[in-house]
């Protein structure tokens, strides 16, 4: 893992001390709530409905033990005892006082932590794979590379006050499990005919209200130079993306209005202007973060055999387990989605748990994904049953990992001041209806995401069934999409037809899927028959 | 308005002119840009420059860091001043990007400029200031 050194230690504790400052001069009156609203924003402190909210960077979603304790410590002490990770790969404390953020930066600074850029018109904490440095199938751990990112878009002096947020991904495999080309600037790893390490640029991606999957900018810019041309892919926007609506603002907007070849065009004059101005950190530096990700110690010549005897240990670990690179090894995710529960909450307690196993069995390292899970990346799998065990203790052990359990939803309108309905309500009446485990494995892999507005932060866009609350003549109205996906078969979802209430869209989820059992060929996951039979057959289904 | 220099030269007296009026008549010397304004058609024009004033009418709109690093970058060296909704919280980011003059709309206290200037003891990125960036440090 990635440690500060003096350096980033005193720019993050600078940070700390002019928030506070700001945080003073608010409080005295001296700065306006205008003035200070951007301010707090690129410290990640939103007003909700009903407290301040604070987001805190989890840089590339990974963490150490030290670091998740100090979280828990901070949902003990100022939230209401617990923490929301989002689909950012972040986390967020939803009851903040104003006052009392300074102390919270201060915790988290002592921890190598903090919520810089978190919100705001710019770069935003940069997202990756959450099985980097375990998966099988990467070329190299993408996550010194977005570490680099991460320091060269801490503070960048021209891109504080883009037209708009600003969110970069980085993967390594072919599968792609970040959504990769749902964000502004998607990189992907790849090795070109030379033997080459660079990058596949995806520019202009997105969700919101436009949603946008990326198209492919660059095919290969070598790993000694993307940083800077990253720059020039930000310069061109930061000059000629629409300031003039705030909806229109997104990159995406500006790649579709002048098209994919100008916006490359434009890149690629301010890439060669750029070139003689040495931008570009020196290959020393990546070397020394990628020292840094060195990969822990496995223990070898263990063995792969699982004792299954348990039932519902095994159903766990067939549902929850990801093969490991080192053998004897495997991936957990732990699912953050029981059946009564806030897709993405844990409580201080849950919190303190991760951090206990991931110490004793999983070389003190966690990840966040962006499904809202937590994972335990490097687990001996002849520690999988006790850490069932200990997870099953605290609730902790549902076995619903992408199926239709495992919804995204994001806070809706029972917290945010954006939303026009409520989310996480019907995320809860859904996982009820499909509570029966052996039901849900029957469906089979199921992403279902749910956004309380068009903004769409629960990612419904990119749901294989997608939910969009939307406000129709004061009632909360809910519309249904399908065929999105944020993996590397990355596509749109397409409304189905006219809306639903909180009951309807629920029943009509069920016979969406009922449709689904009927039409499936073997193998076929929902997704794979709508794209082979289309909408109609779900539609006529649906609206009998 | 408060104007706060950087430089130890006087500052011109001519008063800036928009763009356009700068590229028409070939006399002046100072030159004003809105955020909308191509900031390399002075380029061809460096030359005869003596004042680059950039306009934000809010401090939202960013457009001006890119237009001062572009001058910069092209080798411009004489007055490059922000002018309009220039705030203490934004004096870093536009020394960095190359501004040497800041002309603020309401009351800006020199003493808290040069304390949020002093604020930060390292940066991570290399800029169109003098600044090493950190892995410059660590690399030496």
């Amino acid at each position: 893992m990635y440690r500060y050194d003096e350096y980033d230690q005193a720019i993050v504790d600078a940070r700390v001390a002019e928030f506070n400052d700001q945080v003073a001069r608010r409080l005295a009156g001296e700065l306006t709530e205008d003035q200070f609203k951007p301010l707090r924003l690129m410290n990640g402190l939103y007003l909700q409905l009903h407290a301040y909210m604070l987001r805190v960077a989890v840089p590339y979603g990974t963490l150490s033990a030290p670091q998740v304790r100090m979280l828990a410590r901070i949902a003990r002490d100022y939230d209401r005892g617990y923490g929301h990770f989002t689909t950012r790969q972040n986390i967020q404390f939803n009851w903040i006082k104003l006052e009392d953020t300074p102390a919270i930066l201060e915790l988290l600074a002592s921890v190598e932590m903090h919520a810089i850029q978190t919100s705001g018109n710019c770069i935003r904490n940069i997202s990756s794979d959450q099985f980097a440095g375990a998966a099988a199938d990467e070329l190299a751990d993408p996550r010194p590379y977005a570490e680099l990112l991460r320091q060269w878009s801490t503070f960048h002096p021209e891109f504080t006050w883009l037209p708009r947020k600003f969110k970069i991904a980085v993967i390594a495999s072919d599968t792609d499990r970040a959504a990769m080309r749902l964000h502004d600037i998607g990189l992907k790893l790849v090795r070109n005919d030379a033997g080459e390490l660079g990058f596949e640029v995806y520019v202009g991606g997105g969700q919101g209200r436009t949603p946008m999957v990326a198209p492919l900018i660059r095919d290969f810019v070598p790993v000694s130079r993307y940083v800077s041309y990253l720059e020039a892919c930000l310069r061109v926007y930061n000059r000629y993306g629409r300031r003039d609506n705030l909806y229109k603002a997104r990159i995406k907007i500006l790649v579709h209005e002048i098209g994919a070849d100008k916006y490359r065009a434009e890149v690629e004059e301010e890439f060669a202007g750029l070139k003689g101005l040495d931008l570009d950190p020196p290959a020393a530096e990546l070397e020394r973060i990628q020292a840094m990700f060195a990969p822990p110690a496995f223990e070898t010549g263990l063995a792969d055999a699982v004792d299954r005897s348990d039932p519902d240990f095994a159903l766990w670990v067939d549902q929850q387990t990801h093969p490991h690179r080192a053998p004897g090894y495997a991936v957990v995710t732990v699912s953050l989605k029981p059946v009564e529960g806030i897709p993405g909450d844990a409580s201080a307690d849950q919190i303190d748990l991760l951090a206990d196993l991931a110490e004793r069995h999983s070389f003190g390292e966690l990840r966040v994904t962006h499904a809202q899970n937590v994972v335990l990346p490097h687990v001996r799998k002849a520690d999988l049953h006790a850490v069932w065990q200990a997870l099953d203790a605290a609730g902790l052990a549902t076995a619903n990992l992408d199926l239709i359990g495992d919804i995204i939803a994001c806070p809706g309108l029972d917290y945010c001041s954006l939303a026009n309905a409520r989310s996480i309500p019907l995320a809860q009446r859904i996982a009820e209806r499909f509570a029966d485990a052996e039901r849900q494995r029957d469906i089979g892999e199921l992403k279902l995401k749910i956004s309380g507005c068009i903004n769409a932060c629960g990612h419904h866009h990119a749901g294989h069934i997608g939910i969009l609350g939307v406000d129709r003549k004061g009632e909360e109205n809910y519309q249904l999409s399908f065929g999105g996906s944020g993996a590397e078969d990355a596509s749109l979802a397409r409304i189905v037809g006219p809306g639903f209430s909180e009951e309807g869209v629920v029943d009509a989820v069920e016979t969406a899927l009922e449709t689904y059992r009927r039409l499936r060929e073997p193998g076929e996951r929902f997704l794979d028959t709508y794209r082979r039979v289309g909408l109609d057959p779900f539609k006529a289904a649906i609206y009998a | 308005m408060t104007l706060i220099r950087f430089r130890d030269d006087q500052p011109t007296d001519e008063p800036p002119v928009t763009l356009e009026h700068f590229l028409d008549d070939a006399g002046t010397g100072a030159v004003r840009l809105e955020p909308g304004d191509d900031a390399r058609a002075l380029l061809p024009e460096l030359g005869r420059v003596k004042l680059v004033e950039i306009a934000f009418p809010t401090f939202r709109d960013g457009r001006g860091y890119s237009a001062a690093r572009i001058l910069r970058e092209a080798g411009y060296a004489h007055e490059l001043r922000a002018a309009g909704d220039v705030l203490i919280d934004e004096v870093v980011a536009m020394r960095r990007a190359g501004f040497d003059a800041l002309a603020s709309r309401a009351p800006l206290d020199p003493a808290a400029v040069e304390r949020a200037l002093a604020r930060f003891p390292y940066v991570y990125q290399k800029a169109a200031d003098a600044a090493p960036p950190v892995w410059a440090l660590r690399h030496g």
